[in-house]
């Protein structure tokens, strides 16, 4: 695999279609404006870091591109959102497009199923009735979110039981189960430990072959670690997309972002 | 030398908090303490005054002397009859419409007013739900006097218990859990079939047993709908009429002469003997459906 481009050189992923291509987009809630003109490209097998202080308008981000306002009350999204072509405000069956993205949140959600039927839950949405095939998604899964030697021998055990760190995997084993073009990470390492904080980080970079990811994190040192491109957001805008590498070597094109980076303000 | 005050002792105020706790609590325990008399005390009373009567011939056998003599197996099976209509026919109604309230509805007109209209249904007194029902069910939809007219009728005056009951247990499921599901592309539907269903269904089933079984010992809502005052042999079908234990308790008591004394005790303690093994039934349903925490 071509080691992803951190350069200014373009190469052929830059110049090739972006899988979410967003244009103007503004997003409140009721009369209070979370984002506003965002523009920017996510391009596909890239790994695209959010970083930002709280209210920033990240999580905001991240719901406009599976189309939560439909559940998020008073939510407005104006501007266009493109995911692999396809306006997403204009697309009828929201319930496709949101299979085509998976969702991992801060807060583990550990269905209140079985650890098995926690991932297996979405194959079986879509149809699939098959025990050997939903086996093998079930063990893929879970190992590629580093579970499953500790579940391996409970998995009809209750997945809402499980320790919160555990439950947060089981969030991105189920995530995965949707066999996802696209990941939306938002601070998901808040409820896992250090060390399998790093499994997990790991398993990303090797997903990037596979999907696109988004990652929303506090952590800026996640960022630097995971992401190919990293945005700045501050109060409702995007400040700076830049090449994650220059934007950590003292290459970030606005000032702000260099004093985020470097702790002076938050 | 000088002593060290310990910084356990209470001061003068906490001291004064401690005994002023101390005296609410008792208070609020003797207070619900007293809720216990009225219960005990009608136990009491109706075992009392009604166990003699009760052999097993006044339970198997049928009236005789317009209830003054002889048992109430025609009442004891029509109650029975008209519980399990009435649960039949309040629950998929109840279920279907808190599904739509709590999962389904929203915030608009149209919302606010059903949900004002299932408040002021609540407090509608239950004579006049008897004379909806004979118009609606007896003469308008030609079900006649019969259980099924009854049970109808039943079941509409409990259908608000039941709807708010219904749509508490749907939403004590986590919105959290929701989301996650809808964010896998599930939707509503299968995301109520899967996640929230399964996790209320014992409080539906719960709240639905107790609502109905409550309403069974009512006598105004059947009274013009299908009760009646004496019927020899125990209903058949949904579309005869029956003998009921709350009727039968009012004619004993008060419209027929010369019953023993023992009669109109006997059968009220088997109209609670009756609801309380129904409540027994959503008890142990709850437990059987609910053996584990989820979360």
């Amino acid at each position: 695999m071509v080691s992803p481009s951190l350069h200014a050189t373009p190469t052929a992923r830059d110049t090739a279609p972006a899988l979410v291509t967003v244009r103007g987009l503004g997003i409140r809630y009721g009369a209070k404006v979370a984002l506003q003109g965002v523009d920017l490209d996510i391009r596909r097998n890239e790994i695209f870091g959010i970083i930002g202080p709280a209210n920033a308008g990240k999580t905001s981000f991240l719901r406009a591109l599976n189309r939560m306002d439909e559940f998020v009350p008073h939510m407005q999204i104006d501007g266009t959102v493109t995911f692999a072509g396809r306006d997403v405000r204009t697309i009828r069956n929201l319930y496709a497009l949101r299979s085509h993205i998976g969702v991992v949140f801060p807060l583990p959600v550990g269905l209140p199923l079985s650890i098995y039927d926690n991932v297996a839950l979405s194959p079986r949405l879509r149809g699939e009735r098959s025990k050997a095939v939903l086996d093998e998604i079930v063990e893929r899964c879970l190992r590629r979110a580093a579970l499953w030697d500790e579940v391996k021998d409970r998995l009809q055990g209750l997945g809402s039981l499980l320790s919160g760190g555990q439950q947060q995997r089981l969030t991105i084993a189920r995530a995965l189960s949707q066999e996802p073009e696209l990941l939306l990470l938002d601070e998901f390492s808040i409820a896992v430990d250090p060390v399998t904080t790093m499994r997990i980080e790991e398993v990303l970079k090797e997903l990037r072959r596979e999907l696109t990811i988004v990652l929303v994190t506090n952590l800026v040192q996640q960022a630097r670690r995971l992401a190919d491109r990293t945005a700045f957001f501050l109060g409702g805008r995007c400040v700076e997309i830049t090449p994650t590498e220059r934007m950590f070597s003292g290459g970030a094109t606005d000032p702000r972002t260099a004093d985020y980076l470097e702790g002076r303000f938050g | 030398m000088t002593t060290v005050p310990s910084p356990f002792l209470p001061t003068a105020h906490e001291a004064g908090a401690y005994r002023w706790q101390s005296l609410v609590r008792f208070l609020f325990l003797s207070l619900t303490v007293l809720l216990l008399v009225p219960v005990l005390g009608i136990l009491g009373v109706l075992v009392v005054e009604g166990a003699p009567a009760m052999t097993p011939s006044f339970f198997l056998d049928k009236p005789s002397k317009l209830g003054a003599a002889g048992g109430i197996w025609p009442a004891l099976v029509g109650t029975i009859w008209l519980t399990a209509v009435a649960l039949m026919v309040a629950l998929p109604l109840g279920v279907a419409a808190a599904i739509y309230l709590a999962e389904y509805a929203r915030d608009n007109w149209l919302t606010r007013l059903i949900n004002l209209a299932i408040v002021n249904l609540a407090g509608v007194p239950s004579i006049v739900h008897a004379l909806f029902g004979v118009g609606a069910f007896v003469y308008f939809l030609g079900f006649g006097e019969s259980i099924l007219a009854a049970s109808c009728t039943l079941a509409v005056m409990t259908l608000p218990v039941v709807i708010v009951a219904t749509r508490e247990s749907l939403q004590a499921v986590p919105k959290a859990f929701r989301e996650a599901c809808w964010n896998m592309g599930a939707s509503r539907w299968q995301t109520i079939w899967n996640i929230v269903l399964p996790n209320s269904v014992s409080g539906i089933l719960t709240g639905l047993i107790l609502v109905v079984c409550r309403a069974v010992g009512e006598t105004a809502p059947i009274m013009f709908t299908g009760a009646v005052f004496l019927r020899m042999v125990a209903p058949e079908s949904v579309f005869d009429r029956t003998m009921a234990l709350s009727f039968h308790l009012y004619t004993v008591s008060t419209q027929v002469t010369e019953v023993p004394r023992a009669i109109p005790f006997a059968v009220a303690l088997t109209l609670i003997l009756v609801v309380l093994s129904m409540n027994a039934l959503a008890i142990w349903f709850r437990m059987k459906l609910r053996g584990r925490k989820k979360w």
